[in-house]
């Protein structure tokens, strides 16, 4: 089972036409295709993965393309998302907040 | 037999109730619906004000700096703290402390001085890791992680599942097998430090409960020294039973907490919501299931606390304990859901507690040993040799 998010990229102009309002986990990643944030739309969004996605799109203008995963777990998804992005990069995403997650250490390729 | 309770429980228990209400609840407003923390400046803050309160740290025993409170009213405190969104799973986020891993207690003074004495003080976590893919209640067969001595050291190979909080840990205490012939006495509890080469956490288990997860555990030729084994070689087994016999008590309050705070909810609820031009609260339906709520309430606080009294008295309570965990899971989890169903849609939704306390209520039929072998140790505590 993979743990990673391993979705193709989708670029930021298809926003609309991709993502709905459901509870989940998303990256953002810049023109290199690095992962430069985490998030999550979790069950105080007010309009779930679409809004959350925006608004981080339009904060972060570095941010050209993102990935997504519809999950109610989006909590636990979301540690284990960037746990996993400690494990591979010793550092967390660039534009998250230096919160301080698990440690996981999963076998090649996030591949479990 | 008296069965009120004293003027200091009662003072107590409307110190918490109120700590609950006015300090946990309002913040937990503002969090996640699957949060299991506060931010670093509210835990702490609140952490002075339990420490000012001379309630923290309350599992503690008093010779190690604990508030010395029995263990029904610790039960009943228990019952308090749960009393909010994420109390389940994490009751006031922590803030009152706890003991961390009570089997140190028994550790030889190098080991508390290690491991002890940090946890105490909020410097260290440990994780509790027994169960594994082939199963947690029956640790006795179940176990398959073997330790192979190797002079001064063990080394371990093996798979943990279902360990809460090992990702997070600093150590934790590794059930493993030491004696492959001898069944439960073959056993050994190692403690183990996270940083260990060979100890992995592998993934996340994602479950109903998004908070407070578990995680899947691999050993790969982890050595820990021979000094690390807590208590003694091959009786790792009494250990890990006697934990899971003294974790059922506050487990069990823990349920009767959310089950009395969602049936607070419902009362407040069905005399305002209307329907067909009266209050739900004069539908027969409706008044009967907050009766039969009140019934599954009270009948399994009584054997909770039942089971609490004895294990404070020091006689035998692995009955008791297996009762309380079994009525107050079951219990527990119909209260929630009736009380879900008399919100209606707002009983699903994550404006409201109802939902988590739901899917994680769920759990607790199988966590800490599922209702049926509750069951067992019931029946074999009845019945004694003549089950066999």
């Amino acid at each position: 089972m993979a743990i990673s998010l391993e979705k193709p990229w989708i670029s930021s102009d298809r926003l609309n036409e991709v993502l709905a309002g459901h509870m989940g986990v998303f990256q953002l990643a810049n023109d290199n295709d690095q992962t430069i944030f985490i998030g999550f739309a979790g069950g105080k969004s007010p309009g779930g993965l679409k809004h959350e996605v925006a608004e981080m799109l339009a904060t972060f203008p570095d941010a050209e393309s993102f990935r997504y995963e519809i999950t109610t777990s989006y909590w636990s998804r979301f540690k284990e998302l960037m746990a996993l992005h400690w494990a591979e990069h010793k550092s967390y995403p660039q534009l998250n907040d230096r919160t301080q997650v698990g440690r996981i250490s999963p076998t090649a390729a996030g591949v479990y | 037999m008296d069965l009120s309770l004293t003027q200091e429980q009662e003072m107590i228990i409307g110190l918490v109730r109120r700590f609950v209400r006015e300090e946990i609840l309002p913040l937990e407003l503002k969090l996640d619906p699957d949060a299991d923390a506060l931010d670093a400046v509210d835990r702490d803050r609140l952490i002075s004000k339990t420490k000012e309160l001379g309630l923290y740290g309350l599992d503690i025993p008093p010779e190690y700096g604990g508030p010395d409170i029995d263990l029904v009213t610790r039960t009943l405190i228990a019952v308090e703290m749960a009393q909010h969104r994420a109390g389940l799973y994490a009751p006031c986020y922590g803030v009152f402390g706890g003991a961390g891993l009570a089997q140190l207690f028994e550790a030889t003074e190098e080991q508390k001085d290690k491991y002890l004495y940090p946890t105490l003080r909020g410097e260290k976590r440990g994780f509790f890791g027994l169960s594994e893919p082939s199963g947690g209640s029956d640790p006795a067969r179940a176990i398959q992680t073997k330790a192979v001595r190797d002079g001064d050291n063990w080394i371990i190979n093996g798979t943990k599942l279902w360990i809460s909080g090992a990702d997070r840990a600093d150590f934790g205490l590794v059930f493993a097998r030491t004696d492959s012939s001898k069944g439960r006495n073959g056993v050994t509890c190692f403690i183990v430090d996270t940083d260990t080469q060979g100890f992995h956490v592998r993934r996340i288990v994602h479950t109903l409960r998004s908070a407070h997860y578990a995680t899947e555990l691999q050993f790969e030729n982890m050595v820990v020294p021979a000094a690390n084994i807590l208590g003694e070689l091959n009786k790792g087994f009494a250990i890990a039973n006697d934990r899971l016999t003294r974790q059922r008590i506050p487990y069990a309050a823990g349920c009767i907490g959310v089950a009395m705070k969602a049936q607070e909810m419902a009362l407040e609820y069905v005399p305002q919501r209307e329907t067909f031009g009266a209050p739900l609260s004069s539908r027969q339906a409706i008044q009967w299931m907050l009766v039969d709520n009140d019934i599954d309430i009270k009948q399994s606080l009584w054997i909770v606390l039942e089971a609490a009294e004895k294990a404070q008295r020091g006689v035998p309570f692995r009955k008791e304990a297996a009762m309380a965990k079994l009525v107050a899971t079951e219990a527990g989890g119909r209260v929630v859901d009736r009380c879900m169903q008399m919100f209606g849609g707002l009983g699903v939704a994550k404006d409201l507690p109802l939902e988590r306390w739901f899917r994680e209520m769920r759990i607790r039929r199988i966590g800490e040993g599922p209702s049926e072998v509750q069951r067992h140790v019931i029946a074999r505590e009845l019945l004694g040799s003549s089950l066999r």
